[in-house]
């Protein structure tokens, strides 16, 4: 694989990627035929997002050299984001950025080429991973909102940087209303603040929800969506569904599009209403039955049970369609990548009532089905 | 402006080392890019001050005020000597505060007796007079790196702009920075080696941030780069630096620093390389 992006677009990535790096700690870069995508998702996998870049946002791209596979790799999110760390000096000082993944050199390499001639080569050691791809369908949302990325960045902007969750609903006179979440515990031992903004409906280009629908969902990621499109000036859809089903969020424009699907609250009460009813979420585990189609077992508060879903394809015809899994977290996904280890990572919030998103894999063909990931990085332990 | 005048004539007898200056910045800024020890040496000579802080006995900052950057100076020995603490110092220096109103200005006074006396700042600003007392110590002998100019194998000079934020990218994961420096591409190279991988970033010979390049064969060095990464602080303040490297591989490095009256001083950093490469001997 190789790329070259010049000028004012090489902001454009290095955006992407510091908002990407609000949700997960690894950065699956994959080069498809219709573009270069880059992936993520969070520990406790209730957040996944994705960016693809098409052909022609590049000055030149070549998705794999003739008479090689798609080759696609995992690294790690801080090193890919220490190159394009400052905005400015990418915009001051970066002419044009080269990204050349190949078999023999077993890196990827991102090269700089600034200002002065002067030019910057990384060299990241990378892990065969395989395709990250959560299972999301816009046409199954029957709520839809779009607004221009200013008006939901301003609309967040009042919210304390340290607020956790935040709820947007439909409010009375179909105003848009969003809210800061309190926890239950929280609300009782101190007087939190509440702030609530509420966007009239002109601001709106698309507002497709009836009044007291609303869905509780992570700020954070939600910001780093925000922020990368307001700096490309593009609107910002939302696809929804009941609360507990996953939202969408994407931006698109002819060069890129970008979808963060992001775990919804549990809530049971209209999130409209008062928040302090204390009525808890009742797991329902009879419906952990691996007949059950997906969709039906986001009723399931059961984290694991939503871990699923390396599927293993060899050969790539028809691997693209979403894999429709069942619920069977059997021994054959555990072995295939650690990433299919149905316990969340301690020391991340494991947000009680979000629901873990779901994830089709699909296997390189010429990677082996057995055993683990092979590390490509040298072994460091020497005898010397 | 004079600084209590009266009391100082009468006792600038007394004194073996007398330097007052209308802008204390002018000379706690060149202080500050050598601050990363606790210690320091001064030397003061009819030229000027010299302050040296070393650390692990690999590497040592230098930082040259020169007696014009003062409005007086006078120095009654051959050469005065100790050794303070440096933190304490710049903390007196920025006593009434370290961003001052603009238009403002702290004076100082400075003066030391000798030997096992305290050296005495009087601070001026806007009428209020502080007179600090630091204990200075008995002074240790600063290492000799025996960088001669005869000895240096290439020499570069940059504008400091140039490596500013290549110093501030710097993989610090890495235990060294590596130093190519090369007739021929990639004629100047910083290269870590870091968890993640590795990053080189590599200078043309000749543009407009390289100011000279002399380098007759390649040389290709390492340095510790938890010793190199203080010299960060004197490169931030430097318009413009001197990179050395000597047949054993020593480096040096000299910054160019202006002063708020445009008056310049030096700060150099002198490192010995952590080891050797046997490519690169002669």
């Amino acid at each position: 694989m190789k790329c070259v992006v010049t000028g004012s677009n090489v902001k454009v990535l290095g955006k992407a990627v510091h908002s990407l790096s609000r949700i997960g700690d690894e950065l699956y870069l994959e080069p498809l035929d219709d573009g270069l995508s880059l992936r993520t998702v969070n520990s406790s996998r209730s957040a996944y997002a994705c960016f693809l870049f098409a052909p022609l946002f590049f000055q030149q791209y070549q998705p794999s050299t003739p008479g090689q596979d798609l080759l696609r790799c995992k690294i790690l999110m801080k090193s890919f984001l220490s190159i394009f760390r400052s905005l400015a000096m990418l915009e001051k000082t970066v002419e044009k950025c080269c990204i050349s993944l190949n078999d023999r050199s077993s890196c990827l390499v991102v090269q700089l080429h600034c200002k002065y001639g002067v030019r910057k080569t990384h060299n990241l050691s990378f892990q065969d991973c395989e395709s990250l791809q959560a299972v999301f369908n816009l046409a199954s949302c029957p709520h839809v909102l779009r607004a221009p990325a200013r008006i939901l960045g301003e609309a967040v902007l009042p919210f304390p940087p340290a607020l956790a969750e935040v709820t947007l609903g439909i409010g009375r006179g179909r105003r848009v209303i969003l809210r800061s979440y309190q926890e239950e515990e929280a609300e009782s031992t101190s007087k939190a603040m509440v702030t609530e903004m509420s966007i009239g409906e002109e601001d709106f280009q698309q507002l497709q929800a009836p009044e007291g629908m609303g869905i509780t969902f992570c700020l954070k990621e939600f910001r780093g969506l925000l922020s990368f499109a307001e700096s490309a000036n593009l609107p910002v859809s939302i696809h929804f569904d009941a609360p507990g089903r996953p939202a969408i969020f994407s931006i698109e424009d002819s060069l890129l599009d970008g979808h963060f699907v992001l775990a919804t609250l549990l809530e049971l009460d209209p999130p409209t209403q008062d928040l302090s009813s204390s009525k808890h979420h009742q797991p329902m585990p009879q419906l952990q039955s691996h007949s059950t189609p997906y969709q039906d077992n986001f009723a399931n508060d059961d984290i694991d049970s939503y871990m699923i879903a390396m599927e293993t394809t060899v050969g790539s015809e028809g691997s693209r369609a979403l894999p429709s899994v069942s619920l069977m977290p059997g021994p054959h996904s555990e072995e295939e990548d650690n990433e299919a280890e149905p316990s969340p990572v301690p020391g991340t919030p494991p947000p009680k009532k979000f629901r873990s998103l779901f994830f089709g894999s699909i296997l390189a063909p010429t990677h082996s089905p057995q055993g683990p990931s092979p590390v490509l990085a040298e072994d460091s332990d020497g005898e010397g | 402006m004079p600084l209590l005048t009266q009391h100082v004539r009468d006792e600038n007898r007394q004194y073996c080392l007398v330097a007052s200056l209308d802008n204390v910045r002018n000379f706690s800024t060149v202080l500050k890019a050598i601050h990363f020890q606790e210690h320091a040496t001064c030397f003061a000579t009819k030229n000027g001050i010299k302050v040296t802080v070393e650390n692990a006995k690999c590497v040592q900052a230098n930082a040259f005020i020169q007696a014009e950057v003062f409005q007086e100076f006078r120095v009654e020995e051959e050469s005065v000597i100790f050794r303070i603490n440096l933190t304490i110092l710049l903390d007196c220096l920025s006593i009434f505060g370290s961003n001052p109103m603009p238009g403002t200005f702290t004076a100082l006074r400075m003066c030391y007796q000798g030997h096992g006396q305290p050296l005495m700042l009087f601070l001026e600003e806007g009428g209020v007079v502080t007179v600090c007392k630091i204990n200075t110590q008995e002074p240790v002998g600063t290492l000799d790196f025996d960088f001669c100019s005869t000895n240096v194998i290439s020499k570069i000079i940059l504008q400091s702009e140039g490596l500013r934020e290549a110093f501030s990218e710097l993989d610090m994961t890495s235990e060294i920075l590596q130093m190519t420096i090369s007739p021929d591409r990639p004629y100047f190279r910083l290269s870590t080696f870091g968890n993640a991988g590795s990053s080189h970033l590599d200078y043309p010979k000749d543009c407009d941030l390289m100011e000279s390049f002399h380098c007759n064969h390649t040389q290709v060095n390492r340095y510790k780069l938890s010793l190199l990464k203080p010299s960060t602080k004197a490169l931030v303040l430097s318009c413009k630096v001197s990179i050395r490297t000597d047949n054993r591989g020593f480096l040096s490095l000299q910054y160019m620093i202006k002063n708020e009256d445009g008056q310049i001083s030096f700060v150099d950093y002198y490192c010995c390389p952590d080891e050797d490469i046997p490519e690169s001997e002669s």
